[in-house]
């Protein structure tokens, strides 16, 4: 048997046009309620508590690790579940710490919560740049993800590939606003969630319904064992304590994800919001498990049924799933699983590119540019052009950036997130002493200080640099750990408490009562 | 009452003390319960992986160890939201009530 995957696909074309098609038609119906800034940047708060949970899982649940873990799991095994299980922990977090402040301070970007008490402009500027250079990596990697996985599922070029995705995640967002995008979202989470429930119950058909026969197959290829072992690939990480700074990163990551904040403002109140973390959580951890049942399927049957086995974090890893969905249903499976890959792409890149917008036109032009003083078609005006400028720079950016590791941005942008965002955001909820320096600080180092160390990391220094013209000049990196998040998330903080014990900030801790009222009754929440 | 002096008798407000006393704890609670239960999974997976190695179902050990996480990670957001919806948004209703008075 050979695979078809690469050869255009009429099933996977016929289906991608109907999602194309629905989800147009949605944001032409969006369009109509997509005036005013709450509209275009928070759907009017009109969203119900499952119906942001289901648009949070679609927010979240990239291709990266649909294919991606189903993949990691295929040739890496167990340890592919180890990132799922990182991802996942982060979501209690969101639930117990950020999210009914967040939803009760803020207005539509989590700088309005950071900004709530201390200087504004300072603020809102750094915190934006947090945002953005969040946004900026991760749509690199979803952008980079989509134009591989296109390329080698529809057999359509790679740039016109990006352009199709650049132009429909512009038109989305543009005309359609956070209506358009949730709905994109909840469909494709829908989609995502029904194609890997039906592929794991093929996989486990395959089985007799039991894991252990399951196992049985994974234990019986050659190395098989290992794959069924805990921590036996070492491609995670370089040490224990790397493992700890991992863990961190994926954990307090999801927290800073500004894509995944700004989704608490379409919710009419603060019990909705937790509603649809605890939704969001089911959704996501039963996704997981689903992978994780893929990736073994993968591993036991596509290496059987095709003479090549999938390569080791090459780009055939990444088609553990649809292979498995050839063998298992046939070219229409295969089909439906590639449409709804393209789709996940879709909806994650929207969402990230309403979330730069956002804080560009929000924080950066309404909040410092203006003075918080702007009318409100002006800032729709400056966010639809914000829209368009990300979109472009998407474009563009996985234009240039063809070669880089998609699974490596993600990890950058989760470290970041979780350095930069998460330690202000909650040290500006939760502590009376902060003060405006110590945020600025806060968030200055953590940004700074994990984009260095992932560049002094192995991963870039002996992966990237080594290959170049300093092969010989360069034997160590720097810096031993791949995984930053321990160090620069520790750092942001110790940074912002001692600079905020080092200064004061009177108009900050005078408005700290106002600030916990709101936060826990809601009491002049938007 | 000026609106500054409303917060003041709102913040000292025993019902508001309550409430603010409830959900500092449930929310730091479950939170080192969650951190416990991951950093604890984590450790083993760093140090003791011969541990989560052991033969389980033709599997290991790890796999409904890690399965379980995931449900329990679950499991703890379901507890904070019923204890949201019954009981904290009890007491946000009375403190509200008395804001409006």
């Amino acid at each position: 048997m050979t695979t078809t995957i690469g050869q255009p696909n009429s099933v996977a074309i016929s289906f991608f046009f109907i999602f194309v098609l629905i989800t147009l038609g949605i944001t032409y119906w969006a369009a109509r309620k997509t005036r005013t800034t709450s509209q275009f940047y928070a759907a009017d708060r009109s969203i119900s508590g499952l119906q942001n949970g289901l648009a949070l899982a679609g927010d979240y649940m990239s291709a990266a690790s649909f294919l991606g873990i189903a993949g990691l799991v295929a040739t890496g095994g167990y340890d592919g579940l180890i990132y799922s299980i990182g991802y996942l922990v982060g979501w209690p977090i969101v639930m117990f710490l950020i999210a009914e402040p967040l939803r009760n301070l803020g207005k539509y970007t989590f700088a309005d919560v950071v900004a709530y008490r201390l200087q504004v402009r300072p603020i809102r500027t750094t915190a934006a740049i947090g945002s953005i250079v969040t946004v900026i990596i991760y749509l690199i990697a979803q952008m980079v993800g989509a134009g591989s996985l296109i390329k080698l599922m529809f057999g359509l070029p790679y740039e016109v590939a990006l352009v199709v995705v650049g132009a429909l995640m512009i038109a989305y967002v543009l005309f359609g606003g956070m209506l358009a995008t949730t709905w994109v979202q909840i469909i494709k989470a829908v989609l995502l969630l029904g194609g890997a429930t039906l592929l794991t119950l093929m996989t486990l058909a395959h089985f007799g319904f039991s894991y252990s026969n399951l196992f049985a197959a994974v234990g019986n290829l050659k190395d098989g064992g290992k794959l069924l072992e805990p921590g036996a690939s070492s491609k995670i990480a370089t040490s224990s304590w790397d493992v700890l700074s991992l863990a961190i990163g994926l954990m307090f990551g999801t927290a800073g994800l500004p894509h995944i904040l700004m989704r608490f403002y379409t919710v009419p109140n603060a019990k909705e919001a937790r509603k649809s973390v605890f939704y969001a959580t089911g959704f996501i951890g039963y996704f997981y498990i689903l992978t994780f049942t893929i990736g073994f399927g993968a591993a036991a049957l596509v290496s059987k049924s095709y003479l090549a086995p999938l390569d080791k974090g090459g780009k055939t890893s990444n088609m553990a799933a649809p292979l498995l969905a050839e063998i298992l249903g046939g070219h229409m499976f295969l089909g439906f699983i590639t449409a709804v890959a393209f789709a996940t792409i879709l909806a994650v890149v929207a969402g990230l590119t309403l979330a730069g917008a956002s804080a560009l036109s929000h924080d950066i032009y309404v909040g410092v540019v203006r003075h918080g003083e702007s009318a409100e078609n002006e800032e729709v005006k400056v966010a639809k052009v914000a829209t368009i400028a990300l979109g472009v720079c998407a474009v563009l950016f996985g234009l240039l950036f063809k070669e880089v590791n998609v699974a490596f941005m993600v990890g950058l942008a989760f470290a970041v997130a979780a350095s930069a965002n998460f330690p202000a955001l909650l040290l500006s909820i939760t502590w009376r002493k902060y003060t405006t320096s110590g945020a600025v600080a806060s968030m200055l180092t953590g940004l700074i200080v994990s984009v260095v160390l992932i560049i002094l990391s192995p991963t870039v220094w002996e992966d990237v640099f080594q290959k170049g013209v300093a092969k010989d000049l360069i034997h160590h990196a720097p810096f031993p750990m791949k995984n930053p998040a321990l160090i620069s998330m520790l750092a942001a903080f110790a940074v912002g408490i001692v600079v905020s014990l080092m200064t004061k900030d009177q108009v900050a801790e005078d408005k700290f009562d106002e600030e916990i009222l709101r936060a826990y009754v809601g009491v002049g929440a938007e | 009452m000026s609106e500054q002096q409303v917060r003041r008798t709102i913040l000292d407000d025993p019902d508001f003390k309550e409430l603010s006393r409830q959900k500092n704890r449930i929310s730091l609670v479950l939170t080192v319960v969650i951190l416990v239960v991951y950093f604890t999974y984590m450790l083993l997976i760093a140090f003791s992986k011969s541990a989560l190695s052991a033969p389980v179902a033709n599997g290991t050990l790890g796999i409904p160890i890690g399965i379980g996480v995931i449900i329990l990670a679950w499991v703890l957001t379901g507890i904070y939201v019923r204890w949201a919806n019954t009981q904290y948004d009890a007491l946000v209703e009375k403190v509200k009530q008395k804001i409006s008075e």
